[in-house]
């Protein structure tokens, strides 16, 4: 009998007990014709007619809006955030995605007068104090990483990518070549080889070493006159350090090509080493990762790109100068690779990304980053003899175990995540790195206590068991969700990615 | 599943049979199922060239994409609507559902290709059973 | 340090547990010739109190009390307050990219909601996820566009905002795509659609307009499609202002929409986080960048939504993806969301109708000055217009900052035939009295420059 499965299964929660949520409509099917969730002061102004000012570019028929009381609107969106998972609940061991703390003065700071409602287009006489926001983050973040300038002005990690890539272009091509092809790890991010992609660059895949690593020797074979770059994430999606990493720098550049390095694991180094010292020509940053701006279900991001000195001719226009003790932006940048968005980034994240710097310190960058690898050094300790470790390089921020035991009971890794929802936790990421098959991919950050760590490690333990003990049970799961396992396949073989009026 | 013995089959997993000029081409069981339900099939309009051993299109599962090989050289003759719609007649039913139909350049082509036996043989060595 | 959760003696547990002497021991790994052994030169530690201090003095340096009819892409309307409080919930806030349908299913709805939203507003059939803003997102669109048309040239107005003009750029002179930019008509602001038609061949992949375009005239789109798809190109708008939507007919001929949507109940924050949006027909769904939402079942046949047609994306197609993008908007589409539920059907349109009284009446204020004259003057306009003085632009601007207020934005930087123009936008938070009060500066102008 199913119920009494669901309890036997409930009693095996040690973090958590069910949790009651609601049911909740489409916002569209609570709406009623007449409902108002707002009104307007009255019009100081004389009316005019719309229809005649527009002539036929008027609009006959209104949008299919919904029309809901207010009181109706908080209790759809509360209801609505009651079926996520969040940091603020629970561990979130997402590798690679840095699921840390977001402290809350960064969103009060952000919104404070002055800096929420400042216009981009406001006369620079007037938008100093912004500007010096700017102009500190990026003097931190150069510092941080150890490079020589920087630009805010991508909006997310891949972003950044292109930004970094496309410099690479140009210098390559102010020096007469632009080159044809960029050299990517095959442990990489997606957006890695999709990024020299839409910059025209052909993609060149490099074997990782038998230690998960960049392999010297083939990359001394692959690099040559036409290598534009080699993107390296350092740490590794791995989690592991490339401690020959001034060698691979080396070889690059004897050939001169450029070292890209992606900075989605710096929670690994903030403190500890600098990309800079160790031959990074270019990289990017994402502060939503690293420097604690909230992922807000998917964004916003922001994601800076720092550099060495050669490149700077080539940053994105504007560029934050300083003349005669204001603050300005200088547009007039003859070898520039252009915008790569409008206005000057995502100011909203640096402000957040600011705070957190200021409410560290460098004595508290340090400490995170040292708790951050104290973490997941802890978690190896923890779980290494259940789960397959299928490389044994030391690890420093996240460790990827493989699902190599539990798919002999044909159980994979994406099953023990979902099990561990049941126990109150947000999975890990599932099947990356493709160097691993069928990888369990664990970052907790620096923001879990012991004894949240110790429950994780109980729960990924007793998951284990439950293995070996009834398979079914963890393929099967979530049993305490809202919702089971959903179609995915029917999601995609017949899309409904709207509603429609007619449904109601 | 059983290989039917009258088609050829490449490495990449694709079967097609002969018929006078017109070859019929489709993805083999072992395909379809190391993919899993497929969502999605892209092919190339009747009238576009296929080249043999270069990709003609591409099948997609929920989360993956493999591109689709042309075992022969020639011009797209046909390609089968039903699968727009339907994709998953690939998983339920692999070597009755064809997606496209070629007018072989030169139908020496089709004997260059593994029988039955080759095929069955490769495929038990690649997944080491 | 107060974001770190352990004590001195909880850390030195956790070493012993791991076998390691000292933290140290576990970045052995790194050459020590590039270990850091000084401290970061960044501020030092400092309190609360002193980050809210930092931040509040650099707010009031920014003059926070001036009245400003600034737009050009970035525009001022009122955010209702149970946007923050709502988006400031920790399971909003606080959580990943939904791929774990199971525990996402409120921000996996939302988007649904969005999408559906964007759809209805913008007369297209679907909407996706987000993009990062609305100069990337035009940038995506013409990408797309070529990938559908397999065609690689662009047609772009000179009425599209500059800077999304730049952005373009920037997407496609690494591709070696060649670009045309055409002109507008002097006396409506509107694209010159003989010089348009003549630029569209059958290799041109897509003609990208703005509407309402930079100098805030709606363009005729009815007639730019039939010109485009003369062709065989596409044809792809892009809506700097969002809220037009609720009065100006949506650009049912257009293949591609590409919308900011910062309008919706999105704070200004000096340029970003904004939220791009991209909606097309159905039929070049597979051929979109971006993060979708489907509705779906699960296994008891409960309504459940996921993130969908994932075969498009980065993930997992690598070098073959539509786009790199990964992180987008979320939390910025969801006060999208929010806004639209609260303004809704009749909202919006109301809330249009302010926008263009309002903007109605300070075009005729301002135009009614001496040496002031209104640019495009017949063309249909929302809430943004050109006004073209005697007087060069810097020097009454000034006179309108010392009395608090900034003007229009002076054109000439983009456009050097409009010298003397400057573009004002006033939406529903300007008041009467500052529209008359910059009147009457403005009527203190020399007459005579």
């Amino acid at each position: 009998m199913a119920a009494t499965v669901e309890q036997i299964e409930r009693k095996t929660l040690g973090k958590v007990r069910p949790h009651q949520t609601q049911n909740e409509g489409l916002v569209f099917e609570k709406s009623a014709a007449g409902k108002r969730g707002y009104k307007l002061p009255p019009l100081d102004v004389p009316e005019v007619d719309a229809k005649a000012a527009l002539g036929p570019a008027y609009r006959v028929e209104k949008a299919g809006l919904p029309e809901l009381s207010e009181i109706e609107i908080i209790r759809h969106f509360t209801r609505l955030s009651t079926w996520n998972y969040a940091i603020d609940l629970g561990m979130y061991p997402l590798g690679s995605c840095t699921m840390k703390y977001n402290p809350r003065v960064n969103e009060y700071v952000a919104r404070i007068e002055g800096l929420a409602d400042a216009h981009p287009y406001r006369p620079e006489s007037l938008a100093q104090g912004v500007l010096e926001v700017i102009d500190l983050l990026q003097r931190c973040l150069i510092e941080i990483t150890g490079m020589d300038t920087i630009t805010l002005q991508p909006a997310a990690g891949a972003h950044g990518e292109f930004t970094g890539i496309l410099l690479v272009r140009a210098w390559h091509e102010s020096r007469g070549n632009a080159r044809r092809k960029i050299i990517i790890p095959d442990s990489a991010h997606g957006t890695n080889p999709a990024t020299a992609a839409i910059c025209g660059y052909q993609v060149e895949n490099l074997k990782s070493n038998a230690q998960g690593g960049i392999d010297l020797e083939a990359l001394e074979r692959q690099v040559d006159e036409d290598t534009a770059a080699l993107m390296l994430t350092n740490p590794s999606t791995l989690g592991v350090f490339e401690n020959e990493i001034h060698k691979i720098a080396d070889i690059l550049h004897a050939k001169g090509a450029l070292l890209y390095m992606d900075g989605a694991n710096m929670n690994a180094l903030v403190g500890k080493v600098r990309p800079g010292d160790f031959g990074v020509d270019v990289m990017h940053l994402n502060l939503h990762k690293t420097f604690s701006t909230p992922h807000g279900g998917g964004g916003p991001g922001s994601g800076p790109v720092a550099c060495k000195k050669f490149l700077e001719p080539f940053l994105p226009t504007p560029v934050l100068v300083k003349k005669d003790g204001e603050l300005h932006w200088e547009y007039n940048r003859p070898q520039t690779v252009g915008r790569v968005r409008a206005f000057y980034g995502n100011t909203g994240m640096f402000i957040r990304a600011l705070a957190y710097i200021l409410a560290n310190g460098p004595d508290g960058l340090r400490q995170t980053t040292e708790d951050a690898v104290l973490n997941a050094n802890y978690i190896r300790k923890n779980l290494e003899d259940l789960y397959e470790l299928p490389y044994k390089t030391p690890s420093m921020h996240e460790v990827v175990f493989s699902d190599k035991r539990q798919a002999a009971k044909g159980v994979k890794t994406g099953d023990i995540a979902k099990r561990l929802i049941d126990y109150g936790f947000h999975p890990y990421t599932v099947s990356f790195p493709l160097i691993v098959h069928g990888a369990l991919m664990i970052e907790p950050t620096e923001s879990e206590s012991l004894e949240e760590l110790d429950l994780f490690i109980e729960a990924m333990r007793s998951i284990a068991k439950e293995v070996e003990e009834s398979p079914d049970l963890v393929k099967s799961a979530p049993h305490s969700t809202r919702v089971s396992r959903l179609d995915e396949v029917q999601a995609a073989r017949k899309p409904v990615l709207r509603w429609r009026h007619e449904n109601k | 599943m059983a290989y039917p013995a009258n088609y050829r089959y490449t490495k990449e997993h694709e079967w097609i049979s002969l018929d006078g000029k017109i070859g019929t081409i489709g993805i083999t069981d072992y395909a379809q199922n190391s993919l899993g339900d497929i969502v999605y099939v892209d092919v190339p309009k009747v009238g576009d060239s296929v080249t043999a051993n270069n990709s003609f299109g591409s099948v997609e599962s929920v989360k993956a994409v493999s591109d689709l090989f042309s075992p022969v050289s020639g011009t797209v003759s046909a390609v089968n609507e039903e699968l727009k719609t339907s994709p998953d007649k690939i998983n339920e039913a692999p070597h009755e559902t064809w997606i496209i139909k070629v007018e072989l350049a030169d139908t020496a082509d089709f004997e260059k290709l593994l029988d039955a036996a080759a095929y069955e043989k490769f495929v038990s060595e690649e997944t080491g059973a | 340090m107060r974001y770190l959760p352990k004590s001195p003696a909880e850390r030195e547990q956790m070493l012993k547990a791991i076998g390691a002497q000292a933290i140290d021991d576990l970045f052995a790994i790194i050459p020590a010739e590039y270990r850091l052994t000084r401290d970061l030169d960044v501020p030092r530690q400092q309190g609360e109190s002193e980050i809210v201090s930092y931040f509040k003095a650099a707010g009031q340096k920014n003059a926070t009390d001036y009245a400003s009819f600034l737009g050009a892409g970035c525009y001022r309307h009122y955010r209702p307050v149970v946007i923050d409080s709502l988006v400031q919930r920790g399971e909003f806030l606080t959580s990943y990219t939904p791929y774990q349908a199971e525990i996402t299913q409120g921000t996996l709805q939302a988007i649904f909601e969005f999408q559906t939203m964007i759809a209805e507003l913008t007369g297209m059939d679907v909407a996706n996820a987000s993009m990062y803003d609305g100069s990337t997102g035009a940038a995506e669109a013409m990408l797309m566009a070529m990938r559908v048309t397999g065609r690689q040239k662009a047609v772009v107005a000179s009425t599209v905002h500059p800077e999304y003009r730049e952005v373009l750029a920037t997407y496609l002179r690494y591709r070696d795509l060649p670009t045309a930019e055409i002109g507008y008509v002097a006396d409506t602001g509107r694209v010159d659609l003989e010089a348009l038609a003549a630029a569209v061949t059958e290799e041109t992949a897509a003609v990208l307009v703005q509407s309402p375009n930079f100098f805030g005239v709606i363009e005729d789109i009815p007639a730019i499609a039939e010109i485009a798809h003369k062709k065989g190109a596409l044809l792809i708008v892009s809506i700097a202002e969002a809220i037009s939507l609720g009065i100006v007919r949506p650009p049912v001929e257009a293949d591609i929409v590409s919308m900011e949507a910062q309008s919706f109940g999105v704070a200004l924050s000096y340029g970003g986080p904004f939220c791009g949006v991209i909606a097309a027909k159905e039929q070049y769904l597979r051929q979109m960048p971006g993060r979708l939402a489907g509705q779906t079942v699960d296994g008891d046949g409960n309504r459940g939504f996921v993130l969908t047609l994932s075969t498009r994306e980065q993930h997992i197609r690598r070098e073959k993806a539509t786009s790199n993008i990964c992180t987008n908007q979320a939390l910025v589409a969801l006060m999208a969301t929010i806004f639209l539920t609260v303004y809704g059907k009749e909202g919006v349109r109301e809330l249009a109708e302010h926008n263009l009284a309002k903007a109605a009446y300070t075009a005729k204020a301002l135009s009614a000055q001496p040496g002031a004259k209104l640019l495009f003057k017949d063309s249909p306009r929302f809430h943004e217009f050109v006004l073209q003085t005697q007087e060069p632009a810097e020097q009454w601007t000034q006179r309108l900052l010392d009395e608090k207020i900034v003007g229009g934005l002076g054109l000439g930087r983009w456009y050097p035939e409009l010298k003397n123009a400057t573009l004002w936008c006033a939406t529903e938070v300007i008041a009467r009295e500052t529209i008359d009060h910059a009147a009457k500066v403005l009527a203190a102008a020399p007459v005579e420059a």
